[in-house]
This record gives structure tokens, sequence and C-alpha cells, in this order.
């Protein structure tokens, strides 16, 4: 499971992303100056422009994951591409650690890439000509490491994204899942803190998906980075996210945990977004809970379920208890109490 | 009535034809500029030599220092940057030639003639054949393996026994300068073009002209910069095998997906990592396609080059041909068939060539090629030496087998020749006089009869008819050019040869490639019949339908079918097998024939692709049409050749060029339209 940032621990924010702007278009930066901030994808439209992002503000910390949603075409690429520099942004202001991405020089930029960050793409995006081993050290190769050193690191991701005894294998010769390991492997080697990630699973059929995100969860159990993560699948941004956030015509418009997202929609957008997501799979104990009150041990089960489990993970557990089941924080604190009968009400209610 | 409406185009086309028609019987040459335009032209071929001679010795006159007559000398600057650049392409074909095959001048590049008159040691001593053919095999090997030594083995040995190893190292001498420059350039040049939108606009027309000019009529102005000699011949052919390199690379670059340049740029690559690391290597497939393209250009040069002084195999099948002996220019042609098909195959090697990281090798292990060839080195030297005491009669068979020493089957051939004209005189005298008497000659006087209104009439009109105003101006302002020149009749003449080789080229390459295409394993072997004919320099094709025709326009003719037929055959082989599957089942359940299925849904299908081929014919038969004015024609051809040994060339030599260039263009323009809007039709874009 994904590790919950804490509220309480002071939060590191490793991107931060300021009103920014990306707009496609011959004159898109005379006419986001016109418009003063407020950017109608509409009028842009009309007048030859095409809108990607529109005015995101937002920061991700450290450890943290954050699923990026939204339909086919609104902005969730474009804004990755505008945190890893990939395209120029219109407007606005990124920092990364602190330091003004936009203001970096090329040989920071690239040193930046070569230390910081790593990606992995939606459609694999391989280098065809070389082999698994050579891809994952491609990275390190252009970085100027020796062969050997390279090599030997490439050996050990290969090993750590389960492709050991395929190293000398040519992409074309792979599976899409197993391309992807290679993906993953590559954006890896040089050790990133910063993992971008563009719909990494979608090309892949539902089995391997699953299975791939099992292993994405295995390695970020392991690794623990700051992962910008796009899907439009929200299932998978169910299973994987710390927070997620909803882009509609570039807009960010909701940013937040997933229950949050799921029983505070900030807007109606969000709303039908979310309507059909079952509730039991995002919730946790603690949001569904009661006070204890005057509730005495002994009127409670023995079982115990953590605050931060989440409803389907536990219901088949507490619904088997006669009593209702005491939730308890990190420390072992009971701070609630979970009533079979909300949970029923949860799982099958109209609500 | 409802015919007509439903196929609109058709009626056009009637109409057009009763148009041409119409002009055709009613105008003659009494009417003056409806029958043939003035020439405006003419003076241009002067003007043109007057450019350049005015560029090459007057414009910008520096002084350069003569060590000679210890003097300032003034010369003009341009003359001076071909000099040198002349100076220094000689130099490293010398350097390759000597070390082949020994000799002097690179020592006393450095030296001086007197040095080397004085001092018996100071020359290079060629190394032995068998070294060379040795390390050749050793280097097949090490890239490829078995198949690819043997390969070498067998050309080596074919080369060496028959004689031919001193000219064959003069060619390959030559062609080790001339590709890896015109790789370097045409990748340069294609990367720049990719970068930069502009140099792509100024580019693409410029490349389409280079394309579509015929070899000859580079020599003239090669010669008029360069001089004559190897280093004249390896610009020209530099020249002529850059523009495909171009073409390729900026081809295979624009379909590297913009994926896999983002991966490379979060790689954290460099601009240049990003080039040579990502792009190029991604692109590899049209790039390598590109790099046998320059191999097969440098040998299919290797002839023309001749012309202007390029020694080596090309030079001596030239001089077979005008000698006609036909078997000794058989033996030849192979010889260069082979070196073209070793080189393409070794530098595909070396591209796919894999390394392996984790072999920890002792010194031994990693450099065993290195000391291998050492020990071959040796070897061949101390066979040479023991060769010199056993062949006592001055030839040593194991240090360099003379020219013209070795084996030859020349005497076979020749018996052979004279067979078949004993044999078949008559029926091939038959066979060439009537086509001669009933096809050809009737055919180039009702080309030549053909008034110069109804021939635009009838391009413009099919230019119109397919792609709107805009093609008809543009076919109108190419034929334009070739009508105010000088040189209507000739070219009216060339595309009397060329329609007739394209028309039998075309039914012949359909019909086998519509039944090959029936059948996976013929179509395999026809693609390989079509992929081994298209490594054989065009020339090459010359020299069996002398054999059989003598020199007559039906052996150019002939020649022009059997070289045109390739692409025709290819693209329909290829253009069938591209006929999605589940149509063709839809057909068969719907009760067609295989005839009915062939006609109705497959020919359909497959004609844009199909027509592309045709384009290619065409190209094909005008290159070979020019390059049967070696055998005598009188078609633009000709003049082109004739222009070669005239001082005044550069101007005749390059217009007749763009002559036939602009025809090529204009037919290339025609069939590029049609068959792009049909497959935009077809929904097969
Ligand atoms: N290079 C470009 N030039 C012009 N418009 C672009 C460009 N790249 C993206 N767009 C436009 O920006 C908008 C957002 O595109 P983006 O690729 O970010 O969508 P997405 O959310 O990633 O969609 P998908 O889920 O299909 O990947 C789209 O309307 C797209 O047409
Ligand atoms: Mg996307």
């Amino acid at each position: 499971m994904p590790s919950k940032v804490s509220s309480d621990k002071k939060k590191n924010a490793v991107i931060k992303c300021d009103s920014v702007y990306k707009i496609f278009g011959d004159n898109a930066k005379k006419m986001l100056q016109k418009s003063n901030g407020n950017v109608d994808a509409k009028e842009f439209q009309d007048a030859g422009c095409v809108v990607g992002v529109n005015s995101a503000s937002f920061e991700v910390y450290e450890g943290e994951m954050l699923v990026v949603m939204g339909l086919s075409g609104s902005g969730k690429s474009t804004l990755l591409r505008c945190i890893s520099r990939l395209t120029d942004t219109t407007a606005g202001n990124i920092y990364i650690d602190g330091k003004d991405l936009l203001a970096l020089s090329d040989k920071e930029l690239i040193n930046l890439r070569r230390n910081k960050m790593g990606m992995v793409f939606q459609s694999f995006a391989l280098l065809p000509h070389k082999t698994v081993l050579e891809n994952i050290a491609f990275p390190l190769q252009v970085k100027g490491n020796s062969t050997k050193d390279s090599m030997n690191r490439a050996l050990e991701m290969a090993k750590l994204v389960g492709l050991d005894g395929r190293e000398n294998y040519f992409p074309r010769q792979l599976s899409g899942g197993q391309q992807q390991r290679v993906g993953i492997a590559r954006s890896l080697a040089v050790e990133p803190d910063i993992w971008f990630l563009d719909e990494p699973f979608s090309a892949l059929d539902p089995l391997i998906r699953k299975e791939m995100q099992d292993e994405f969860l295995r390695l970020q159990g392991v690794l623990n980075k700051t992962i910008l993560f796009v899907t439009h699948d929200f299932d998978e941004a169910l299973r994987l996210a710390d927070r997620i956030a909803i882009m509609k015509d570039g807009i960010i418009e909701q940013i937040d945990t997933p229950a949050n997202i799921v029983l505070n929609p900030a807007t109606e957008y969000v709303a039908k977004f979310t309507r059909e997501v079952p509730r039991e799979k995002v919730l946790n104990c603690e949001s569904v809970m009661d006070e204890i009150g005057d509730l005495a041990d002994s009127d409670m089960s023995q079982l115990r379920v953590s605050k931060d489990a989440i409803i389907e993970t536990v219901c088949e557990a507490v619904l088997s208890e006669q009593k209702p089941v005491a939730v308890v924080d990190k420390n072992d604190k009971v701070v609630g109490a979970l009533h079979c009968s909300k949970v029923i009400h949860m799982l099958f209610g109209t609500k | 009535m409802n015919y007509i409406t439903e196929h609109p185009k058709l009626s056009q086309f009637a109409v057009l034809l009763a148009v041409f028609f119409l002009l055709y019987f009613n105008i003659n040459p009494a009417d003056g500029i409806f029958w043939r335009l003035p020439s405006l032209l003419t003076d241009l071929p002067r003007i043109v030599n007057d450019s350049v001679d005015f560029l090459m010795f007057e414009w910008w006159p520096i002084e350069i220092y003569d060590p000679e007559i210890e003097e300032y000398e003034e010369t003009a600057l341009l003359k001076e940057i071909t000099r040198s650049f002349s100076r220094s392409i000689l130099f490293c074909i010398e350097l390759i030639r000597e070390i082949l095959l020994g000799g002097v001048k690179t020592i006393v590049a450095f030296t001086d003639w007197d040095f080397v008159e004085e001092n018996e040691w100071a020359r290079l001593p060629a190394m032995p054949w068998t070294v060379v053919a040795a390390g050749g095999i050793l280097i097949g090997y090490a890239l490829k393996g078995k198949g690819l030594a043997l390969l070498v083995a067998f050309a080596t040995i074919y080369i060496s026994s028959f004689g031919q190893w001193e000219p064959a190292m003069e060619t390959l001498s030559f062609v080790l300068i001339a590709a890896p420059i015109s790789f370097i350039l045409g990748l340069l040049l294609g990367v720049f073009a990719y970068k930069n939108r502009t140099t792509e606009a100024i580019l693409m027309p410029l490349l389409n002209v280079a394309q579509t000019m015929p070899h000859f009529s580079y020599l003239v102005p090669v010669m008029v910069f360069f001089g004559i000699g190897d280093h004249a011949g390896a610009i020209a052919t530099i020249i002529f095998a850059t523009p495909p390199m171009i073409r390729l690379t900026l081809l295979g670059l624009k379909k590297v997906s913009p994926e896999v340049l983002d991966a490379g740029m979060m790689s954290g690559c460099r601009n240049f990592q990003l080039l040579y690391k990502v792009l190029i290597p991604t692109a590899r497939r049209d790039i390598l396609i590109g790099v046998n393209q320059v191999i097969m250009q440098c040998l299919a040069m290797a002839v023309i080059a001749s012309f202007i002084g390029a020694k080596g195999l090309g030079f001596n099948l030239l001089l077979a041909l005008n000698q006609l002996r036909i078997g000794q220019a058989l033996e030849l042609g192979i010889c260069i068939v082979l070196i073209a098909v070793v080189l393409d195959k070794l530098s595909l090697a070396w591209a796919n060539k894999q390394t392996d990281y984790f072999a920890d090798l002792p010194f031994m292990q990693r450099h065993k090629y290195s000391l291998f060839f050492g020990v071959i080195f040796i070897t061949g030297i101390v066979l040479a030496y023991i060769g010199s005491f056993i062949f006592k009669d001055g030839i040593n068979y194991l240090y360099l087998i003379p020219h013209n020493k070795g084996i030859t089957t020349e005497n076979f051939w020749q018996a052979g020749v004279d067979w078949i004209w004993d044999t078949f005189f008559f029926s091939l005298k038959a066979f060439n006089e009537s086509l001669i008497q009933d096809v050809l000659m009737p055919m180039k006087a009702a080309y030549l009869a053909m008034p110069v209104v109804a021939t635009f009439a009838l391009v413009m009109g099919v230019g119109y008819i397919i792609g709107g105003i805009r093609s008809a101006l543009i076919v109108g302002a190419l034929l334009l050019y070739i009508a105010l020149t000088d040189w209507w009749d000739r070219a009216l003449i060339t595309a009397y040869m060329t329609t007739f080789g394209v028309i039998v080229s075309v039914i012949i390459g359909i019909t086998v490639g519509s039944l090959c295409a029936q059948n996976s394993l013929a179509t395999k072997v026809i693609l390989l019949v079509c992929d081994t004919f298209q490594t054989f320099p065009s020339f090459i094709y010359l020299i069996p339908v002398i054999m059989l025709f003598g020199v007559t326009d039906t052996s150019v003719l002939i020649a022009v079918i059997v070289y045109a037929t390739i692409p025709a055959t290819r693209y329909t082989v290829e253009g069938l097998g591209s006929v999605p599957p589940s149509l063709q089942d839809a057909g068969s359940m719907s009760g067609v024939s295989r005839l009915q299925r062939w006609v109705k849904i497959e020919l359909p299908l497959a004609f844009p692709h199909i027509m592309l081929g045709i384009n290619q014919t065409v190209v094909f038969a005008l290159f070979m049409v020019i390059i049967g004015a070696m055998i005598g024609t009188d078609d633009l051809g000709q003049y082109i050749l004739k222009a070669l040994s005239d001082k005044q060339g550069t101007g005749n030599g390059l217009l007749l060029g763009l002559c036939v260039a602009f025809i090529g263009l204009a037919v290339d323009h025609l069939i590029n339209t049609w068959a792009k809007k049909r497959k935009e039709d077809l929904g097969i874009a």
C-alpha cells in the first residue's frame, strides 16, 4: 500500500507549480496577455489556439504520489511535459526543490534530468536498436559513466523489474509488459528523486496491467520516490494515489485525497466523474467510524483495524464480527468504533 | 450517357484525346510556331559556359605564392579552392591505392620526385593479394560469421584469378573514398534538413532535379571545375550518390516517434548526444537503405566516371564494350557486381554488430582479430617471398596476378556469341529488323511528326485532369523549357524510346508480378530476383544485349526493358501483397472467381502503389535510354555524350541533363499527384 503522508509531519514541496499555462498556437502569448489569466478554452479555440494546461497551481510533497486524471485531451501529458520541461510553458512558474525550473540554463536542465528526474512513457519509447541492457544503461552512458559501471547498474535494475535472463533481447522481441518494465528500469537507472509516469500501463491488457501495478507498488514501497502519475483509469488511481488531481480542458478541477474527492467533489464535473466509483474502494475506516462515546471495552470485538485501512480491505472481517470494531491509529490507540450497520449501509446503501 | 456522367474524368480524357488528334493531324511543319517553338534558349549554354569560366578563372582574384618560380601569382579564388579540394581527394585515393597496390605518389606528396628517384627504397610495396583477400575474409568473419567470410572469399578469389586484381583495387580505392564522403555528406545534410525547415524546402526541389539528371550530364561541369582524373570521378560519384542518402536520412528521421525523442531528452542527452545516440540509430533502417544506395551508385558510376579519367574496372569495361569483347566485359561486370555486393553486405553487418559487455576477456581474446591479421600479414608476405622462387617466369602468382594474366573465359563467351550468331543469325536478324522496320521506325516518325501545340495540349490536359490548374502549369513549365531549347526533336526521340520501354516493361512487370503474387514462395523468389538485379550497375545490362543484337536501337531498348521491368514487378508484387486479407476474404465469400478477384478487388486497390512502381520504371527507363548513348542512339543522350568531349560542353551538358530531368519530373509529378489522390479516395493513404 502506498505510504500515506501524515498530515502532521512538515510537508516539503518537491514540485511546486504556480499558475502554469500552456497554450499551443502561434499567438498564444499575446492572447494570454490579453485575457489577463482568465482563459476560456472556446474563445481560444476560435482564435486557432489549443489550451493544454490552464492555470495549474499545486504542490507535490516529498515521497508523495500524485495521480493526475482526466479524459483524453484534458492536458495530463502536457502538464507532465511542462514540469519536465519537455515543452516550454506559455506562462507561470515551476519550482523543483525550490529552484526555478524555467530559469535553468540548458546545462543545468540536463544535469537535473540526468540526476533527479526519470520518466516512463505510454508507448514505452525504447530505443529499437539497443538491447534491454543497453536501453536501461542508456541514461547512465549519456551521463558519461564508464561502460562497466553502467552495465552493472543496468543489470541490477533489470533484476529489480524482473527481466533477468532477457538482458540481451531487443525491444521487438519482448511483450508489451516486458517492454514497459524496461522503460521503468531505464527511468530508475539514475536513481531519480522525481518520477514521472505518463499512462505507463494503458497500452497493456488488464491482466498484465494488474501485475504491473502490483510490481509498481512493490517498487515504490522500496524506493519511496516523489511521483507524478498520469492515468485515466480510476481503479488504477485509487490503488496508487496519495492524492488525485482531476483535470478538464486543462484546468485542475480538484486536487485532494481519494476519499475527499469522492465525498466532497468540488465541482459538478468532479462529481460526475466520481459518481460511478465504488465508495468502499475509496473510503478508509476513519471516515466512516463513530466516536467511541460510552462504549465499554467489553462491548467491542477483539478485532482492531487501522484508521487508514480502506473499507474494501477490511469489510469482510468487520462484517463477520458481532460487536463494533475498534479503529486504532499508528500508536495502537483506539480512536473510534466501526459499526457493521454503517459498513453495510455504505456497501449497499442507495447513496 | 449515364456512363459519361458517372465517370467525368473519362469523358474529359476522351475530349482531350480528340483535341490532341485534331491538332496532330491538322498542323504541319508549315505552321511555324504551332509546329515547333522557336529555340529562344539557344544562347543559354554559352551564357552558362561564360559564367562558369568567369567564376572559375576571374572571379575574386587572390595572390598565391608559387614556390617554384618564387613569386606571387594571381589566380581566381574558386580555382584555388577546387584545386586544393581535388588534391586532397586525390591524395586520399592514392593513399589507399598504394596501400593496396604499392606506388610512390604518396611518398612524393611529402618529399619530391628527386628524393624518390635517388632512394630506391622510398616506395610503398604492394600488399600481396593474399593478404588483402584474407584480411577481407577476416573482416567478413568478424562481422557476421562464416557466410559473409565465404562471400568475401569467393569475390576476392574470383577477382584475382581472373587477373582483375589491379583494376579492382583501383576501383575499390576510389569507392572507399567516395562512399564514406557521400555517406557523411548525405547524413549531415539530411540531419540539417530535419532540423531546419527552410533548408528542407530549398533542398527538396534540388534533390528532385539531381536524382532525375542523367549521370553523364554531371561529368562536364565536374571536369571544368576539378579537371580529369580519379578525383574527378570520385567527385562526380559523390555528387550522384549523396542525394538519395540525404533523402533517406530525412525520411528516416521524420519517422522517429516524438516519444523516443522525449525519452532521449529525459535521459539527459545533450543536443549532439540526442542526434547520434537517439535519432540516427533509431532511423537506422532508412539510413542503411541509404548506405546501400550510396554503394550501388558508387559502383554504377565506376564506368561512367571513367569518362573523366577514373581508372579501374569501369575503364576496362568501357574499353571492352567499345571493342565488343563481350566475354571480357562480362567478367569485368561480374567483378563490379561482386565488389558492390561485398561492400553492401559488409557495411550492413558492421551496422548491425553487437557488443558483449560482460565478456571479460584476456588480451589475446580481445585482440584476436588484430593478432590474427598480423599473422595473415606475415604469412602472406612470406608466401609471396617464397613465390618469387617458385614462379621464375616473372609472374609471382602469390604476390600479384597482373592484369589479364589470370584465367579467362573470354574465348568461351566469344564462342558462345559466335554460336548464337551462327545458329540464330537469321531469326535474330529478322526479329531485329522487323522490330525496327515495323514498330520502332513508325513510332519514332509518329513522335517526330507531333506538333508542339499538340504535345502541350496533351501533357497539360492530362495535368489538368489529374491535378487541376496547378499541375497543368507545372508540367507545362517543365515542357516549355525543353521546347525552347534546340533539342526538342532529340527529346521527342528520348521520349519515344522511353515510352516504348515503359509500355513493354509495365506489361511484363504487372503480368509477372501478378502471377508471382498468387503464391508466397513465388513472391519471395521474385523479390529476391528483383533485389539481385537491382544491385547490378545499370550499364551491365548493355553487355548481354549487345551480344545478341549488336549495336542497334533494339539492344538499347531491350536493356531498357530488362532494367525498367524490375521496379514495375517489385511494386506490383508489393502492392498486391498489401491488399488487406479481410477484403480478399470478403471477395471470396461473395463468390468471385480468381480472375474476377484480381480484376475487381486486388488490382484496383493495389493500383496506386503499382503506379508508383511505374513512376520508378519511367525514371529507370530514362536513365537507361541515356546510357544507351554508349551504344549509339540519336537522342538527348548522344548529345550529352558529345558534350563530354567538348571543351565548351558545360552548358550543353547541364542544360541537356535538365531536359532529361524535366521529362522525368513531369511524369513524376503527374503520377505522384494521381497516386496520392487515388489513395485518399480509397482510404489507404
Ligand atoms: N504539440 C501540440 N500542438 C498542439 N496541440 C497540442 C500539442 N500537444 C497537445 N496538444 C493539445 O493539447 C491538449 C491536451 O493534450 P494532452 O496530450 O496533454 O492530453 P492528455 O490528457 O494527455 O490526453 P490522453 O489521455 O489522450 O493522452 C489536446 O487538446 C491536444 O490536442
Ligand atoms: Mg497523454
